[in-house]
């Protein structure tokens, strides 16, 4: 078990140098030059030469690669373009935002694709497993900024029972914390719990034409034990893959989200960093990124195992 | 030891007393970009400025008329060669770390704003020499050429002043400005707020009755409205001109908008890489007439986008009355057209894209259309626009400027050969020296002359058409009194208060 993690985390360096090369590259193509739009509306040429030197974006990119890897290495991330702040700090300071957003998030998605998943498979074709298909499709096909601005509208705007936007750490006021996060929490959770009940759905479906499970239910067993104990811990192997593989789509998600409801995480620092040609912030977030994506699906792999014990000894 | 137990009780109830005047007199205010540097020296954005007016005490600072009143100074003069400029300092006054305010402090921050590396003030102190302490409460800025924008720089954030012993540690200065305004710094957390708090010290403390305020930047107008409608904001910078008449109707909000000193145009590029067709001015007179500004006022604008004409807005002394604004007139740009040689014409306008501007970018090409010049729309995202601006790499360019309060600011940079924003690469000798000769002279009326002559050229020439006035909108709760509008579009939080 040590050795397989020792060789995901092996694994995973590759990874994370060939990503960070990409966007590297890819940022370097967008058109727009950062020190201008950091030099303000005054576009002083005095400024605009002095950052420039600063940042070494008079140097070649792969020189400019070159001595952002030497940073990195010496565990230094570069400071942001525009604020002058080190990129580490300004991760400490966000990445806790986006984790309870995308915890919260994963919660209501598990907490609602899962039980709709295994109900709607344990009732294929009737009224219950048509309800939660239309839920899912629903869930999947609205936009998540479109049902944010919604809920805004409606739940804060016209109702006045939740905050509209903003950001409460958990450490500062534990309930207005939950109060402030439920309605992203939801928004990202929504179209997760959609695609998890999906694939929920159809893996308990496969497990249930089993033979095993005709053989359990034919010794006499409680159908709710049957769906539950036989069907259900077979099907989890898919369904955490593709939680593992949600994961990703919760952190892109979060962007959106994190937009509409200005909170101050990953995904509202890193669009303004695109927009501002902050380099050295977007690189600094989409490798700490990367990095819990490998993360994630790493610890996906270590579940396999203990959930199944054909893999522990092989 | 009794004595002491008082005092601690006396000060416990004395804290609670402040916190709950703090819980009713907090002011929430949604800006629509996020904020850049609060260093006075390194900042470059508008937002910046709006927390910085509140932060930082100027030398000098405007009125809702756009005269100039006392702050930090309570004089000035000028000597007569226009060289020397003298100011009283106002006595008495504190910075937020207690240090004394003093002629030495001026002398201080001026010399960092024209040394400093990364300063964005260099540009606008450039004419300054040195600057002379003469005793405590009197300094004198001694300059290399006379330059009448030098008040107007000084009434911004050239003329912010900084603790000195806060300058020390130049890292620290942007994460925590020290300054002498009526709000001092709490905490800011990026992307997401920056808290202030009554300086207790500030020597007109009794005027600025709100304790506490909440700067939070919400760049989507839509988001940032229903923050209003639901209570998390008490009021907004910038409000969608498309949301006017759905808050005008809602007795719960106070709407109100200012014409600002900045303004949105087309640049056309008659410079090396620009189209041979534009740099004909018959070409960029016939685009100007084809253009309908009330229209635009009415359609994009929703009644606040004043029609424009020059770069100067009618509350600004040097607005010249005898510019008329041209009508709509589609047979006399085709005539335009044609004698240029041109039945039809493409031209691509480049601009950042933005709802706002995407719509007022298809009105113009519907309007253009029935000229005969066919408009191909480029929107990019702004760092991208700004890039092409800078490379003249561009046709036609939609932008604004957010203006300032001296003339020089609106016009010199844009239009003269030299320009440091002059995208359009327009270059007349004869703009250069008026508007070069209106940097030195002083006195209103000297200069509004030589504008005038300037503005004259321009608007014949067209290398620029201004299309509307910018304008500053605000929506306010009930509970925000006393808010008054400035055309620089600051919030100055003096005599505000919130009720209930």
């Amino acid at each position: 078990m040590l050795r397989l993690i020792a060789n995901r985390i092996l694994m995973a360096i590759p990874t994370l140098i060939l990503v960070s090369m990409m966007i590297f590259g890819l940022q370097k193509m967008l058109p727009g030059d950062p020190v201008l739009a950091m030099a303000g509306e005054d576009q002083n040429p005095q400024v605009i030469a002095t950052l420039r030197l600063k940042y070494h974006l008079d140097e070649p990119v792969p020189t400019q690669y070159l001595l952002w890897m030497k940073d990195l290495l010496h565990g230094n991330l570069g400071t942001s373009l525009r604020t002058d702040v080190p990129v580490t700090e300004l991760i400490a300071q966000k990445l806790p935002v986006t984790l309870q957003l995308a915890v919260m998030g994963m919660i209501i998605a598990v907490g609602i694709g899962l039980p709709a998943g295994i109900l709607a498979a344990a009732n294929k074709g009737r009224m219950l497993d048509y309800g939660a298909n239309i839920l899912a499709l629903s869930g999947m096909s609205i936009p998540n900024f479109w049902l944010g601005l919604i809920l805004i509208f409606v739940v804060s705007v016209r109702w006045h029972l939740l905050p509209s936007s903003g950001y409460v750490a958990p450490s500062e006021d534990f309930w207005l914390s939950m109060k402030t996060m439920l309605m992203p929490a939801f928004v990202l959770g929504a179209a997760l719990g959609a695609q998890l009940m999906r694939h929920t759905r159809s893996a308990m479906l496969s497990v249930l034409q089993a033979d095993y499970i005709r053989t359990a239910r034919a010794k006499g067993l409680l159908r709710a034990t049957v769906v539950v104990k036989h069907a259900f811990r077979n099907a989890l192997i898919p369904i955490i893959t593709v939680l593992a593989l949600l994961f990703g789509e919760l952190l892109a998600g979060a962007v959106l989200t994190e937009q509409v409801f200005t909170i101050p995480g990953f995904g509202k620092l890193v669009v303004d960093a695109v927009f501002n040609r902050d380099y050295a912030v977007v690189q600094g977030v989409v490798l700490v990124t990367a990095l819990s994506f490998t993360a994630a699906n790493l610890l996906a792999d270590v579940l396999y195992i203990l959930l199944n014990p054909r893999l522990r000894h092989s | 030891m009794p004595k002491l137990l008082v005092k601690i009780a006396l000060a416990g109830a004395f804290a609670l007393g402040a916190g709950t005047a703090m819980a009713q007199s907090t002011i929430r205010i949604g800006l629509q970009d996020d904020i850049g540097s609060l260093d006075p020296a390194r900042s470059s954005q508008v937002v910046d400025r709006m927390v910085l007016r509140s932060l930082c005490s100027s030398l000098v600072d405007i009125g809702p008329d756009l005269k100039f009143v006392p702050m930090l100074a309570t004089a000035w003069s000028v000597s007569p060669d226009g060289k020397t400029w003298s100011f009283t300092l106002r006595q008495g006054v504190k910075f937020q770390n207690g240090e004394p305010f003093n002629a030495s402090a001026v002398k201080a921050n001026i010399d960092r704003a024209r040394t400093l590396p990364a300063s964005n003030r260099k540009s606008e102190l450039a004419s300054v020499d040195h600057v002379d302490v003469i005793n405590d409460y009197s300094v004198n800025f001694v300059l290399k050429n006379p330059d009448s924008a030098l008040i107007a720089t000084l009434s911004d954030r050239a003329g912010m002043m900084l603790a000195p012993k806060s300058l020390a540690n130049d890292a620290d200065v942007a994460a925590h400005p020290v300054c002498s305004g009526p709000y001092q710094f709490v905490q800011r957390v990026q992307n997401d707020r920056v808290v202030l708090e009554k300086f207790a010290g500030y020597w007109e403390a009794d005027k600025y009755p709100i304790q506490k305020v909440i700067y939070q930047p919400m760049p989507d107008s839509t988001v940032r409205l229903a923050n209003v409608r639901s209570g998390s904001l008490d009021m907004l910078e910038r409000l969608a001109p498309s949301d006017i008449k759905s808050v005008t109707s809602d007795n719960r909000f106070n709407f109100v908008s200012v014409d600002g000193l900045g303004y949105y145009s087309l640049t056309f590029n008659v410079g090396a890489h620009g189209p041979k067709a534009l740099k004909d001015k018959r070409v960029r007179q016939a685009v100007e007439l084809a253009i309908d500004r009330d229209a635009i006022n009415q359609v994009i604008g929703a009644g606040i986008f004043s029609p424009a004409n020059q770069p100067f807005s009618k509350s600004s002394s040097y607005y010249d009355s005898a510019i008329k604004t041209n009508k709509r007139d589609v047979v006399k740009a085709k005539a335009l057209l044609k004698a240029a040689g041109y039945d039809k014409l493409d031209v691509t306008l480049t601009y950042g894209n933005s709802t706002a501007s995407n719509q007022m970018a298809q009105l113009l090409q519907a309007m253009l259309s029935e000229a005969g010049v066919n408009l191909k729309l480029l929107p990019t995202d702004y760092a991208a626009a700004l890039d092409a601006a800078h490379r003249g790499d561009f046709e036609m360019l939609y932008s604004g400027w957010s203006g300032r309060v001296d003339p020089d600011g609106n016009l010199h940079q844009f239009l003269t050969c030299k320009g440091n924003l002059n995208y359009g690469q327009y270059c007349n000798p004869q703009v250069d020296s008026l508007l070069d000769d209106a940097r030195v002279k002083s006195g209103l009326a000297d200069r509004k002359a030589l504008y005038d002559a300037a503005s004259q050229i321009l608007a014949d020439d067209d290398p620029i058409v201004y299309l509307y006035v910018q304008p500053w909108p605000y929506l306010l709760s009930k509970k925000v009194q006393g808010f008054v509008a400035y055309p620089d579009g600051l919030i100055r939080l003096r005599g505000m208060s919130i009720k209930g």
